[in-house]
């Protein structure tokens, strides 16, 4: 099933990217001054969520280094995510996000809903030009419209040089309005997962389930903030450190997640919807850098991320380019994550506790490390076309952050690995 | 916490005063051969950081550092 989503996603995807190259090739001189990006990315996680995903980018060149950038992204998710709500020993019934039919989770199988489906489309464009000597300014915008989320967005940035450009200094801002319009509408915070069998008609399950929800849309406004450093340190070495400021203001819960309500024995009695606060502050600083060793290119970078949420993560990255004769290159690719949980994070609920102003049973904001190992093979084609392959895997283990699992719990996962394989291939033109 | 967060960021401040402070620092113009390249640049590969700045930002609690953090899309 999985597979042949993952071959019609593929299909359309390759469809929509030789649509875009056939006008490419009709225009002619035109686009001479173009310089074109396309790139097919397939992600699939075992037994959960594939994605395809595929983006075409164009550089126009307008002369006096005033430059046209345009983007466009397709992709598409399919497959089960992982609601928040704990595995039983014994079958589970959960509600669909919509309200309307229902599904069974195996005995001590973690709680996925197979619904998750949707389709995303992004367009930006930026500008950017000399200002005055030494100084670039660019700016741009986005929108990105999935079936139940819609993303508008403008950005901005200006950069000095400095010391015969070997010291670069740039100040990015981006402001983004985020608009969620999920099916079903939105769960009070809280809201119990109410199940049809437990009522004796539609109506009067349709009629608590509406109580349930508290509107149909809610948006969310954010605010970027990007302080750039750029530093040649020799011929061979170049350094880049970034702080950067994010601030969000509004709906920041995940209307499809839920999060347990057990007993003593450890027995779920209630499946809640979770709520998370509406405001979130991130920093992060982040430090890159390229060197060239003996005709080789390595690409190092570490981020260190904190925010309100009292989340904090370390990421490690390194990327390094040898060559494979006159022709190819082989680029090994390691990345490390690791973050503790946000303050509200929790499996679960406990039934003899009072409930918390916040909690979240979303994995991905629980404690967790990650790593993706891959390597990207490329060749350089003639007229300055590129070529190239990536296959990675990606795997997330989330941890226990010191929380004793009552009665039965004790005797399921609750915190389960997630290995992904991503592939990509990428045509540069 | 916040002390770790305050020796982080002071150790960062200073590593790059230093580096702003070094007169030896940087190349001549015509010493531009290989930070020319197009694997010497910053953002050499684009879409591959497209793609992997989607992905995490979907399945990880952080998001941004090398560009903006903020927006774009429901999977998180």
């Amino acid at each position: 099933m999985q597979l042949k989503q993952l071959a019609n996603i593929s299909a359309a995807l390759a469809a929509a990217s030789c649509a875009v190259l056939g006008q490419q090739a009709q225009a002619g001189t035109v686009l001479d001054d173009w310089q074109f990006n396309s790139a097919i990315l397939l992600y699939s996680e075992t037994d959960r969520v594939s994605a395809g995903e595929g983006v075409l980018t164009a550089r126009g060149d307008f002369g006096d280094e005033k430059y046209l950038n345009l983007g466009l992204v397709v992709d598409a998710l399919t497959g089960a995510s992982a609601t928040g709500a704990v595995a039983q020993p014994y079958v589970q019934s959960f509600t669909r996000p919509s309200g309307r039919g229902s599904y069974d989770v195996a005995p001590g199988e973690t709680p996925l809903d197979d619904t998750f489906h949707d389709t995303r489309v992004q367009l930006d464009a930026s500008w950017e030009q000399p200002l005055a000597a030494n100084w670039r300014v660019s700016g741009g915008g986005h929108v990105s419209k999935e079936y139940d989320y819609l993303s508008l967005g403008l950005n901005g940035s200006v950069a000095r040089d400095f010391n015969q450009k070997n010291t670069t200094v740039s100040l990015g801002l981006a402001y983004s309005h985020d608009t969620i319009s999920p099916e079903g509408g939105i769960a009070s915070a809280f809201a119990p997962m109410l199940l049809r069998s437990d009522f004796a008609d539609d109506d009067s399950y349709q009629a608590a389930f509406a109580a349930t929800r508290d509107r149909a849309d809610d948006t969310k406004d954010t605010v970027d903030m990007l302080l750039g450093l750029t530093q040649v340190i020799n011929r061979d070495w170049l350094m880049q450190f970034n702080y950067s400021l994010s601030v969000a203001d509004g709906y920041m819960t995940d209307p499809f997640k839920l999060v347990s309500v057990v007993n003593s024995n450890g027995e779920v009695q209630q499946n809640l919807y979770e709520s998370r606060p509406d405001k979130r502050t991130k920093h992060s600083l982040y430090w890159q850098n390229k060197l060239h060793l003996s005709g080789t290119f390595l690409d190092a970078s570490y981020r260190y991320m904190w925010d309100d949420w009292e989340l904090t993560s370390h990421t490690a990255d390194v990327k390094w380019r040898l060559p494979l004769g006159e022709q190819w290159y082989v680029e090994p690719q390691f990345r490390y994550y690791q973050q503790s949980a946000a303050e509200f994070y929790l499996p679960f609920l406990q039934q003899d506790e009072p409930l918390p102003q916040f909690a979240s049973a979303d994995y991905r904001i629980g404690k967790m490390s990650a790593y993706t190992l891959g390597a990207k093979f490329g060749t350089k084609l003639a007229a300055g076309n590129e070529l190239s392959f990536r296959i990675a895997m990606y795997q997330q283990t989330p941890e226990n952050d010191g929380v004793v699992a009552p009665g039965i719990l004790a005797e399921v996962e609750l915190y389960e690995k997630i290995t992904a394989v991503m592939a990509q291939v990428s045509y540069s033109f | 916490m916040k002390t770790k967060k305050m020796i982080t960021t002071v150790t960062l401040a200073l590593l790059v005063g230093q580096l702003a402070a070094c007169s030896s620092l940087g190349v001549k113009p015509w010493e531009r051969d290989i930070l020319a390249k197009d694997e010497m640049a910053l953002n050499s590969a684009p879409l591959d950081n497209r793609f992997d700045d989607h992905i995490y930002f979907s399945k990880e609690g952080s998001s941004g550092g090398r560009s903006f953090a903020g927006g774009g899309c429901g999977c998180n």
